[in-house]
């Protein structure tokens, strides 16, 4: 019996895609929060070093 | 209004290419371009990574916006020549993947935009987004042939939008940036509408020449021109301009009134078939040529204008001072 839940083709393919770029841009997210907050803190800690 | 034919139905695997067409590349240069002037012109230091961080956010806003937009209107986009090409209505991107798209770039956007920068940035970066989406493109597109004019002030923001981001204020040299954009938004997209009438009308858009005809159009052109000159110089005298500035915006401005009364003369948009050919938007009938430079000109005299403040703020050139 075949899975109901199965795709192939294009749209699995189109899925796939989907669920690459969300990670991705997930991914940047966080990089770029990460990266700011260093920012940020180095500015912030400037005058006590 | 004619009844519009749905987007075409037939799907085939789309590219990474779609999906940057989605963003419209072209007006997000132009928008970055435009935020990055305002970011300057605040003359607020700023961090060079938070500063990339505020334009990456504001590219990505507009890019998430312009998805919303052609999710919507690929009905519409179908009918005309100028955007059957585009990914939703030739079939290469479904509606939905663009509005997924657009939904999560613009929240993506702002989110970071108020947790890098500033949350007033983040709040503008928001209602500009939302304006052009709903505002625009949902509720005035398809009602009124004011459209592209309260429209417009969803394009118009981005400079205000740079400049918060650098200052967290919206000061008044701020919002002259803002006016400038609007005020030159009619006569840019009604000089196009005029020789583009055919598929307007055809999708059921009722840009201004459909609606009141061209002859009408070219008066109103030439009315938002006479506004928009003086408009242009308004910053040499507010602090914010300088001399190369004021020359730009005078010089360019006479072009502009020039153009602009030439086509009000003209009898561009009164005939069927303005367009010469379907693939070049540039390409018009002898009628057709003076809406055609007009609209050329009016993206030239605007990216002159912005790019006159960015370089002499950049060089810290000083502005006017008047007694």
């Amino acid at each position: 019996m075949s899975d109901p839940n199965f795709e192939d083709g294009p749209s699995a393919k189109a899925r796939r895609g989907r669920n690459l770029f969300l990670a991705l841009a997930l991914g940047a997210f966080v990089v770029i929060v990460f990266i700011v907050t260093l920012v940020k803190l180095s500015a912030h800690a400037a005058p006590y070093i | 209004m004619t009844a519009i034919p749905s987007a075409a139905p037939t799907l085939t695997s789309a590219s990474w290419r779609d999906y940057v067409q989605l963003l419209k590349p072209r007006v997000m240069s132009l928008v970055v371009f435009t935020a990055l002037t305002g970011l300057v012109c605040a003359r607020s230091p700023m961090n060079p990574i938070l500063a990339a961080v505020a334009i990456l956010c504001i590219a990505v806003g507009a890019g998430g916006s312009a998805a919303l937009n052609m999710a919507y209107d690929g009905d519409i986009d179908a009918v005309m020549r100028r955007t059957r090409a585009r990914p939703v209505p030739s079939g290469r991107v479904q509606a939905a993947d663009a509005l997924a798209l657009g939904i999560a770039l613009s929240l993506f956007s702002v989110a970071l935009m108020g947790l890098a920068i500033n949350w007033l940035s983040a709040g503008l970066l928001a209602a500009t987004i939302a304006f052009y989406a709903l505002v625009y493109t949902l509720w005035l597109k398809r009602r009124t042939p004011q459209n592209i004019v309260i429209g417009g002030f969803a394009g118009a923001l981005p400079p205000l939008v740079g400049w918060a981001a650098a200052s967290g204020t919206t000061p008044l040299n701020a919002w002259l940036l803002v006016a400038i954009i609007f005020v030159w938004t009619p006569p840019h997209f009604w000089a196009l509408s005029l020789y583009t009438r055919e598929d307007y009308a055809k999708a059921g858009v009722p840009m201004m020449p459909v609606v009141k005809g061209a002859a009408s159009t070219r008066r109103q052109i030439l009315a938002y021109s006479l506004a928009l000159v003086p408009l242009c110089m308004a910053p040499a005298f507010t602090g914010l301009g300088g001399a190369v500035y004021l020359g730009v915006a005078a010089g360019g401005g006479a072009v502009f009134l020039l153009l602009a009364s030439r086509l009000a003369a003209s009898r561009a948009g009164d005939l069927a078939g303005e367009r010469a050919d379907d693939s070049d938007l540039y390409a018009v009938r002898a009628a057709s040529a003076p809406a055609r430079n007009l609209f050329a000109f009016s993206i030239l005299y605007l990216f002159l204008l912005f790019a006159a403040l960015l370089g002499e703020h950049l060089m810290n050139l000083a502005p006017l001072r008047w007694p």
